[in-house]
C-alpha cells in the first residue's frame, strides 16, 4: 500500500516533500520503512555501532557540557568574560581567537590591520596566553580552542602555562580544533600546503598520545562545511571523509590506530530540519563505528565511538526580527540534544548583526539550561529511536553519505578531492540552490521572505574598540624589547632545522613559545620552510 | 555593441566566510555579467589593482569579520588616488546599521546586509552601471 492510496485524494501543500538533503518525505511511515533498524541494528545505547549514543546512560548520568564559544579584544577582557561565563553556570570554555592569530600573523603585521581582537582574542605570545588563562583551574575546566593551522603553537602555549601552574601534563584535558582539511574546503584559515599541514597534525597525535593522554587532539568539523552551504548528508559525508584521511595519515606516520583514535572528536552543526538533524547525528555515529572497525581494524571500543560537539547553525539566523532567532536556536539545540551531543554551543540572537552581546550570550546559555533542567528530554536515552520516520531517515542519510565517501575514495581520498575542488564545488552548488529556493519562496524564512515588517535598527550591539589593536601592538613591542632575543633566535633556528627532518616538531614548538617567540615568528619560519597553500576557486 | 558589465567580487582582509561572496558572484554571472572572484585574503591595494587591470565597472566587497570600517573606505580612497573613482563600489556582510552612513560617506555606493536577495543586487548594479 503506498501513500497515494492512503491519502484519500486530499490535496497536499506541495507536490513533493523533501528534507534539506533532498530526501523525499512520505506522508507517513510504517515499520517497513525502518528495516535496518529492525533487522541489522538493534543495539542499545553504549553498544556498537553506537547509533543510540556512546554511553549507556547518556544525560541520565551527566548533562552535556555547555560550552559557549567566546573571546574578543584582549586576553585580559576575554579572561574576564570566561570567569563571568563560569559564574553563570557554563561548564566548559571555548576560546575564539582573532583572525591574525588563526592565520599565524602577529598583531603588528600589515595584514592584521583592522582584524585585531575582532572575531576573537588576539594572542601573539605565551605572555598573552598566560593572561588569557590566569586564574582558570586548568585541571578542572576543559578548554576548547578553535585553532587550526597554528594549533601546535597554541597547544605548546597551553602546555607551557600548565607547566608553570605546576599541573602535570597527564592531568590537562582540552581540545584543539586542528582540522586543516575543512579549512581548505570551507573555513579559510589555512596557511601551509596540505601535506605539511597533515604532518603537523600527526606530530600532535603522536606527541599527545605519549605526553598529554587526555587531550582531544582534533575536532573533525562539519560545522563550517554546513555553514558554507552543504546539506546534512554532505556535512557528515565530507566530515567523515576528512576523518578517514587523518586516520590514514596517522597510521602512515607509524602510529597504531588505538593509540590516537580514542582522542579524535567531531564537531557538527545543528540546523533547522529537526528530524533530519537528529537522524544525521545517529547516522554519523553508526558510520564512524563501522569505518573504524571494518576499515581500520580498531580494537579499543573508544576508538569506535564518535564523540561530538554541536553548535547551532549561525547561517540560519536572520538580521530581520532578530528576537525570532532565540526560537530558532532553541529548536536547533533540541535537535542536538535529541541527537546525543557531548557538548553544545547555542548561538546568540544578534549574530547576524554583530558580535554577541553579553545579554544575548546569556540567553543562549539559558536556552541550554532550560532544555537540560525543564524539558524532560534528558530523562531517557535517544527518545526518538524506533520512530519509523527517524529510523528510516537515519538509514537513508547513512546510505547517501556512504555514496559520497565512496566517490571521494575513488578520487584517492579527501586530500585529492580537495585538490580537485570536489567538496568545494558540491558545497557551492548547494549554497546557491538554497539561496534560489529562498528567492523563489520555495523555502520560507520567517521575517525575511514572508511575515516581514518595518523595523528599527537594533541597539545594544557589541563593538570592539579600535584602541584594542593599538594596545595589543604596544604590548607586543614591549615584549619584544624585554625578552632574551638570543634565546628566541636559537629556538626558532632549532625549529627550522627540525622542520626539514622527520622529527616531531612539538618539543621544538614548546621551546620556542617558552622563549617568548611569537606566533608570527614561528609561522614565518614554517612559511619559509613549508611554503603556503594557494587557493584555487572555480565558481 | 555593449559589452557585459564586469564585476570584481572581493573578499577583503583575513575573513574566510565566502559563502555569500560566491553566491553573489554566481548570481551576477547567471544574470549575464562578467564576474572576477578574487578569492580570500585580499588587501585594498590588491582589489583596486585587479579592478583596474580587468577594466571592471564595479567592485563588490565582502567582510563578515568586523573589519569593514577599516578596509572598505581604504578601497574607495585608493581608487581616488589612482583616478579610478568611476568604478562603482558596493559592499556586503555582517555590517551593523550604525556603520552604514560612514561607509556611504566614504564613497561606497550601497551596503547589502544579511537577507538581501541576489535579485536586488543585480537590479542595483544594472541601474548604477548604465553605460
Amino acid at each position: 500500500m503506498n501513500n497515494r492510496e492512503t491519502s484519500h485524494n486530499v490535496k497536499e501543500r506541495k507536490e513533493i516533500f523533501k528534507t534539506s538533503s533532498g530526501i523525499e518525505i512520505k506522508q507517513f511511515y510504517t515499520h517497513s520503512d525502518s528495516e535496518q533498524f529492525l533487522t541489522e541494528d538493534s543495539s542499545a545505547p553504549g553498544e556498537f555501532p553506537y547509533t543510540r549514543g556512546i554511553q549507556p546512560a547518556m544525560y541520565r548520568s551527566r548533562y552535556w557540557t555547555m560550552r559557549q564559544y567566546a573571546g574578543f579584544a584582549t586576553a585580559e577582557e576575554s579572561n574576564r568574560r570566561y570567569k563571568y561565563l563560569l559564574e553563570q553556570g557554563q561548564t566548559g570554555l571555548s576560546i575564539a581567537f582573532d583572525l591574525p592569530t588563526q592565520i599565524g600573523y602577529d598583531s603588528d603585521h600589515p595584514l592584521a590591520e583592522g582584524e585585531v581582537g575582532k572575531v576573537g582574542v588576539a594572542v601573539d605570545s605565551l605572555e598573552d596566553m598566560e593572561t588569557l588563562l590566569a586564574g582558570l583551574p586548568l585541571d578542572q575546566v576543559s578548554i576548547s580552542m578553535t585553532i587550526n593551522s597554528p594549533a601546535p603553537i597554541l597547544l605548546a602555549m597551553y602546555i607551557a602555562v600548565a607547566k608553570k601552574q605546576g599541573i602535570p601534563l597527564t592531568e590537562i584535558s582540552g581540545t584543539i580544533q586542528n582540522d586543516i582539511l575543512k579549512e581548505y574546503i570551507a573555513r579559510g584559515t589555512y596557511i601551509f600546503p596540505i601535506a605539511e599541514s597533515m604532518r603537523l597534525i600527526t606530530d600532535i597525535f603522536q606527541y599527545c598520545s605519549e605526553n598529554v593522554p587526555k587531550w582531544n587532539t582534533i575536532s573533525v568539523s562539519g560545522y563550517h562545511i554546513r555553514e558554507a552551504g552543504a546539506n546534512a548528508v554532505q556535512e557528515i559525508a565530507f566530515t567523515l571523509a576528512n576523518g578517514i584521511a587523518y586516520v590514514e595519515a596517522a597510521i602512515a606516520s607509524g602510529l597504531d590506530v588505538d593509540d590516537f583514535a580514542p582522542r579524535l572528536s567531531f564537531f557538527f552543526n545543528a540546523h533547522n530540519d529537526l528530524f533530519e538533524e537528529v537522524a544525521k547525528f545517529r547516522a554519523a555515529r553508526r558510520m564512524w563505528a563501522m569505518i573504524m572497525r571494518d576499515r581500520f581494524h580498531a580494537k579499543n571500543p573508544k576508538s569506535l565511538m564518535l564523540r561530538f560537539h554541536t553548535q547551532t547553525a549561525g547561517c540560519t539566523l536572520t538580521a530581520q526580527q532578530p528576537e525570532n532567532n532565540v526560537v530558532r536556536v532553541a529548536m536547533q539545540a533540541l535537535a542536538a540534544v535529541l541527537g546525543g551531543t557531548q557538548s553544545l554551543h547555542t548561538n546568540s540572537r544578534d549574530e547576524a548583526l554583530a558580535l554577541p552581546s553579553e545579554e544575548a550570550a546569556r540567553i543562549a546559555l539559558r536556552t541550554q539550561q532550560i532544555l537540560a533542567y525543564e524539558s524532560g528530554i534528558t530523562e531517557t536515552v535517544d527518545p526518538l529511536a524506533g520512530s519509523y520516520y527517524i529510523e528510516s531517515l537515519t538509514d537513508e542519510i547513512e546510505a547517501k553519505a556512504m555514496q559520497y565517501i565512496e566517490n571521494i575514495d575513488d578520487m584517492g581520498g579527501a586530500q585529492k578531492a580537495i585538490e580537485k575542488n570536489y567538496m568545494q564545488n558540491e558545497i557551492q552548488d548547494s549554497a546557491y540552490q538554497y539561496q534560489i529556493e529562498i528567492e523563489r519562496k520555495d523555502r520560507i524564512v520567517v521575517g525575511v521572505n514572508q511575515f516581514q515588517m518595518e523595523e528599527q535598527a537594533a541597539g545594544g550591539l557589541t563593538y570592539v574598540d579600535p584602541e584594542v589593536e593599538t594596545k595589543q601592538k604596544q604590548r607586543l613591542a614591549f615584549l619584544k624589547n624585554r625578552r632574551d632575543a638570543g634565546k628566541v633566535t636559537k629556538t626558532l633556528e632549532a625549529l627550522r632545522t627540525a622542520s626539514g627532518t622527520n622529527e616531531n616538531l612539538m618539543p621544538y614548538m614548546i621551546d620556542a613559545v617558552e622563549s617568548y617567540a611569537t606566533i608570527g615568528e614561528i609561522c614565518s619560519v614554517l612559511r619559509e620552510e613549508f611554503g603556503e597553500y594557494k587557493q584555487s576557486v572555480s565558481l | 555593441m555593449d559589452r557585459p558589465i564586469r564585476v570584481v567580487i572581493a573578499k577583503l582582509g583575513l575573513d574566510g566566510h565566502d559563502r555569500g561572496a560566491k553566491v553573489i558572484a554566481r548570481a551576477l554571472r547567471d544574470a549575464g555579467m562578467e564576474v572576477i572572484y578574487t578569492g580570500l585574503r585580499q588587501t585594498p591595494e590588491n582589489v583596486v589593482e585587479i579592478a583596474i587591470q580587468e577594466d571592471a565597472d564595479c567592485i563588490g566587497l565582502s567582510s563578515l569579520s568586523g573589519a569593514h570600517n577599516h578596509l572598505f573606505p581604504k578601497v574607495t580612497r585608493i581608487l581616488r588616488e589612482r583616478q579610478a573613482e568611476d568604478i562603482l563600489v558596493f559592499g556586503g556582510g555582517v555590517i551593523p546599521e550604525m556603520d552604514i552612513p560612514m561607509l556611504l560617506d566614504s564613497g561606497i555606493a550601497a551596503i547589502f546586509t544579511p537577507g538581501t536577495t541576489t535579485e536586488s543586487v543585480i537590479r542595483f548594479i544594472k541601474e548604477s552601471c548604465k553605460r
